[in-house]
Parts: C-alpha cells; sequence; structure tokens
C-alpha cells in the first residue's frame, strides 16, 4: 500500500509541472484571456484527436512521418558511426577535417533545405536527407570524440595482453566509446524528429508536419494542436526508445555516478 | 642465462617547455641491464628517471631510440603472448565483469569461454575474489582492483610479469597486504618479475635484486643483491639485515632524488614543477601581509 502511495506522490512530484502548464492551458481560453479560436483548450483538443484517430487519419500520419524519422536516422545512424569510427581511430584524419565538420554541423539542416530540393526534388528522398543531415552530426562528432577519448591505459593493456588490432578495436574501443557513441544517437534523435516536421512542412501530402500546417491553413485549429500533441508524443516515444536502448547497451555504468 | 637482457638503450622525448618551445627530454641513456631466468628483479629510482619507459619497451607499448633489448635472445617484439603487464592504474574494463577482466588475456589467446572460466575463476580465488566475480571494477575498491589486475595477468601464465609501481595508489595496509600476496603467490611458480616502485622497502622486501637508478637521463647505479632468506613474511622488516641494506640503497638513492627534485637541473630542463628548500624570512614576510589583512577581524571570526 504504502509502495503504492509513494509511487503516486513521485509521479505526482515528476508530472506537477505538466499538470499546471494543461490547466492554465484549459483556463486561458474558457477565461477568455486568450482567443479561444487561436488556442483551443485541451478538452477540445483530445476530442479531436479522438475523431482523428477513428478516422485512421492521425494513424496514417503517424506512421508516414515515424517512417520517414526511421529511414532517416538509420543511415545517419549507420554513416555517423562508422566515419566515427573510422575517423576517431585515425587521428590524423580528423584533425583534417575537424574545421571541416565544425562548418558543416553550424549549417543548419532548414537552410540547406532549398538546396535539397534543387538537387533531389520535393520527394521522399530530399525529406530523408534533411532528416539524414540534421541527425548525422551530433552522431558523427560523439562517436569520433568517443573513439578518441578512449584511456589509453585500456588500449595498452590489452596490447601488453598480446591483442591483435583487430580485437582492441571491437573489445576496447567499440565499448569504450559507446557511452559517446550513445549520446550522439539521442541527440540526432531529438534532431531528427525537429527537422522532420519542417521536412513534412513543404511540398508534403501527408506526415504530422503536413497535418500540423494543413489543419492551421483550412483553419481546423484543435485539429493543428492535435497534430502538434501527437508530435509531442512521438519524439518522447522515440526518446524513450533510444533510452532503453543505451541502458541495455551500458547498464554496466549503472551506479558508477551514484558509487563513485 | 639472462632472461632479458637490455644493453646502450637511449631514449629521448620531444618536450614543450615553459616557454612553449620543443626540448629534447634524454629519459634514458646508455642504460644497461640483465635479469635472470626466474627471479624477482626491482627497478628503483626517483621520479621521471625513465624506469616505468623501460618497462614499457619490455612490454612492447614503447620503443627505444639506440641499443637493443632482447628477451630470451630475440629482440622484443611489439606483439606478444609471453609478457603480462600490472599498472600503476588498474587498466580494468569498466563494462565487463571481475569475471570477464580476468578472461580477457584467454579470449585473446582464442580459449573457448568455459575454459577461460575455468581458468579466471581459479585465479580469483587465489586472490581471495570468488566472492566478487560478478561486480563491476567502480564497485571494487583500489586494492581489490589491483588484485583483479594480479589475476588477470596470472591467469594467461605469461613468461614475465612487468609491474609498473603496482601498489602506489593504494594505501599503507592494503599495500602490505598486496605484498606479503605477491610474494606468496611469486615464491609458489617463481616467474621472473620486473618491478618498478620508488619505495625503498618494498623493493627490499620483495626483491632478489634490485637496480638502482640514477636520476634523468636514467641508467643503472648499482645493482643491490638482496640476500634476505625466503620465503619472506612480514617480520623480516625488522630484521637488521633488512636495516642495513636498506641503510645502503638509501644512501645510493639519496643523491639521486635530490638531483631528481634539484632547482638547478630542472630550471635547464625547462619543465616540471618543483618543490625548494622553505625560505624562512619569505614565509615570516608572507604571514605578515596576510596577518595585516585580517588581523582586526581574528576575534570576530574565531
Amino acid at each position: 500500500m504504502k509502495k503504492l502511495a509513494n509511487f503516486f506522490t513521485g509521479s505526482l512530484e515528476k508530472t506537477i509541472g505538466l499538470i499546471l502548464f494543461i490547466a492554465l492551458w484549459e483556463l486561458a481560453p474558457r477565461a477568455g484571456w486568450v482567443n479561444s479560436t487561436y488556442l483551443s483548450p485541451p478538452s477540445t483538443v483530445v476530442s479531436a484527436l479522438i475523431a482523428l484517430l477513428k478516422s485512421g487519419a492521425l494513424l496514417k500520419h503517424l506512421l508516414i512521418s515515424l517512417q520517414r524519422a526511421l529511414v532517416g536516422m538509420a543511415v545517419a545512424v549507420s554513416f555517423g558511426m562508422i566515419f566515427g569510427l573510422f575517423i576517431g581511430y585515425f587521428k590524423k584524419i580528423e584533425g583534417y577535417l575537424d574545421a571541416l565538420f565544425q562548418s558543416f554541423r553550424q549549417m543548419s539542416a532548414f537552410a540547406l533545405f532549398p538546396v535539397f530540393i534543387l538537387l533531389f526534388g520535393v520527394g521522399e528522398l530530399s525529406k530523408t536527407i534533411i532528416i539524414f543531415w540534421a541527425s548525422l552530426w551530433p552522431i558523427l562528432l560523439n562517436t569520433i570524440n568517443g573513439v578518441k577519448n578512449v584511456d589509453t591505459l585500456l588500449v595498452q593493456s590489452a596490447k601488453s595482453m598480446g591483442a591483435s588490432q583487430k580485437f582492441i578495436f571491437l573489445r576496447v574501443i567499440l565499448p569504450a566509446a559507446a557511452p559517446d557513441i550513445f549520446t550522439g544517437i539521442r541527440l540526432g534523435g531529438s534532431y531528427c524528429v525537429m527537422s522532420l516536421v519542417a521536412a513534412e512542412m513543404i511540398g508534403a501530402t501527408s506526415g504530422l508536419g503536413y497535418l500540423i500546417l494543413y489543419s492551421q491553413e483550412t483553419f481546423n485549429i484543435p485539429d493543428m494542436y492535435a497534430g502538434i500533441v501527437g508530435l509531442a508524443i512521438m519524439g518522447l516515444g522515440i526518446n524513450y526508445a533510444l533510452k532503453l536502448i543505451e541502458k541495455s547497451f551500458s547498464s554496466w555504468k549503472q551506479g558508477v555516478a551514484v558509487g563513485e | 642465462m639472462s632472461k632479458i637482457q637490455a644493453s646502450k638503450i637511449h631514449r629521448q622525448f620531444q618536450v614543450n617547455n615553459d616557454f612553449g618551445k620543443k626540448t629534447k627530454l634524454m629519459v634514458l641513456d646508455d642504460f644497461n641491464l640483465q635479469v635472470r631466468e626466474g627471479e624477482f628483479l626491482s627497478i628503483l629510482g626517483p621520479s621521471g628517471c625513465g624506469k616505468s619507459t623501460f618497462l614499457n619497451m619490455l612490454a612492447g607499448l614503447d620503443k627505444q631510440d639506440g641499443g637493443q633489448i632482447l628477451i630470451d635472445g630475440e629482440p622484443v617484439s611489439d606483439r606478444s603472448f609471453d609478457r603480462g603487464m600490472v599498472f600503476q592504474g588498474y587498466a580494468l574494463f569498466p563494462w565487463r565483469t571481475v569475471l570477464e577482466n580476468v578472461e580477457i588475456g584467454l579470449q585473446i589467446r582464442g580459449l573457448e569461454k568455459k575454459e577461460r572460466e575455468e581458468i579466471a575463476r581459479y585465479y580469483l580465488t587465489m586472490v581471495g575474489l570468488t566472492a566478487f566475480a560478478n561486480r563491476y571494477p567502480h564497485q571494487l575498491s583500489g586494492g581489490m582492483k589491483q588484485r583483479v589486475a594480479i589475476a588477470r595477468v596470472l591467469a594467461y601464465q605469461p613468461d614475465i610479469m612487468l609491474m609498473d609501481e603496482p601498489f602506489a595508489a593504494l594505501d599503507a595496509q592494503t599495500r602490505e597486504t598486496l605484498q606479503l600476496e605477491l610474494i606468496r603467490i611469486w615464491e609458489a611458480d617463481k616467474k621472473t618479475i620486473v618491478f618498478i616502485t620508488h619505495s625503498i622497502d618494498e623493493a627490499i622486501l620483495l626483491s632478489d635484486r634490485v637496480a638502482v637508478m640514477t636520476a634523468r637521463p636514467g641508467r643503472v647505479k648499482e645493482i643491490i643483491d638482496v640476500s634476505l632468506p625466503r620465503p619472506r613474511s612480514e617480520e623480516i622488516r625488522n630484521s637488521s639485515e633488512f636495516a642495513q641494506i636498506r641503510q645502503y640503497a638509501w644512501s645510493l638513492i639519496k643523491d639521486e632524488v635530490t638531483k631528481a627534485q634539484g632547482l638547478q637541473e630542472s630550471i635547464e630542463k625547462g619543465q616540471e614543477t618543483i618543490m625548494v628548500q622553505p625560505i624562512i624570512s619569505l614565509q615570516q614576510k608572507f604571514k605578515d601581509m596576510i596577518q595585516k589583512r585580517i588581523g582586526g577581524h581574528n576575534e570576530k571570526i574565531g
């Protein structure tokens, strides 16, 4: 019983900000502080959400968005990890490329969108590329950093035992860099969702980003907010999934912060 | 026959001095040493004398600029299954459990999981850590970590064990316990051990011979035969023979420590911080300066 009570007070503490925000959001249009035409109260948004779910429109848009996000992420993760590991391992290359990477990283994916459209058209390809571009850099740079910062003592230790280069790479450098790589992937995940919306707002006919913009243009404001909420839930879901994966890969780290 | 034969070793590093200029730092010069098969040899020297550099060369982690190191009559190779190294910083793999850490050398040698585990468990028992097999390194104390590192090296049965100040980071009591355990383990199977330390007591307690090094550039100044009887126990530290050897070793190394810490040399080399004799008159002046500021407030704070 006590445990259950603790659970509720614990969750209450964590979500109190969210609950207050939703209450304020409900109150503001109803009390007439904000024009309710522009700001639909959450109760209206929820019923819009349910209607969209029933008609299957939400699921359709969500699945398409999710697919785009996953494809873009998958390409960014594989590309970023492979090149990151390679570049971090050969420190000299990193020196040559650092300035280039730092400038690329600063180049917003949104700014480059017109370029991608010019080169790849308005279809799926340029959408995938913008997502890829946005999520690539944190993954690539964190992987490089992770590999570069592997404790040399561990490498020396493996060498002194007669380990081959392959063993050192796969069994020492890769696991040692894994926490940094996952930090990059999680960062990339949030950039991925951000750029996804932008991509779907230009020249798209499906996806949550499209739903949001289209609802606004047709003055279907509750649907617009429903799309935004759906997007937030999708972002949370992706982040949660990445966290789970990260946890399973670095379970040995649990308690390090507490213990030392 | 000598197991390890190092002759005319020369090694220098490029370092940046205080002014950011590159200078050459001669670490080892005309370094000669022979280590016999099955002996416990300590290399004793002041900080920065190049003793760890030499050990790294034996481990294949560093290369001399001149001279030759032979192990069993062959030049040292980068990769070898015959050497085991214990580092001061433990060098355990944080994502592996204690058992998996002890297995890693065996994994490198291609043993099956079952064989690895059997061997690893045996050596974990030897160092008294059976109960900790499934813990991670960060859950262990420093002394336990170093035991794991020792078990890891013993497990893959190297010909030569290289130990780089393995107990220097441990507290005094743990250090003594581990020294005695190391003696016990070594006396049982007499591997060749090259042991780096800057503790005279540790060197004498453990070793058959102690090579005393000069300050940088490091050379072997003299080799002391430690003729204390074996098996050795804690009490041997109190014997008059032990005291005599310690006295002698101290007389050899005293000048070198002074030299290593000496102001003149460090200024010439343009690097490393140094400790100098306190200048009493200056210290008094500083005290007065501080006192002048806080003088009036003292009672209030107190």
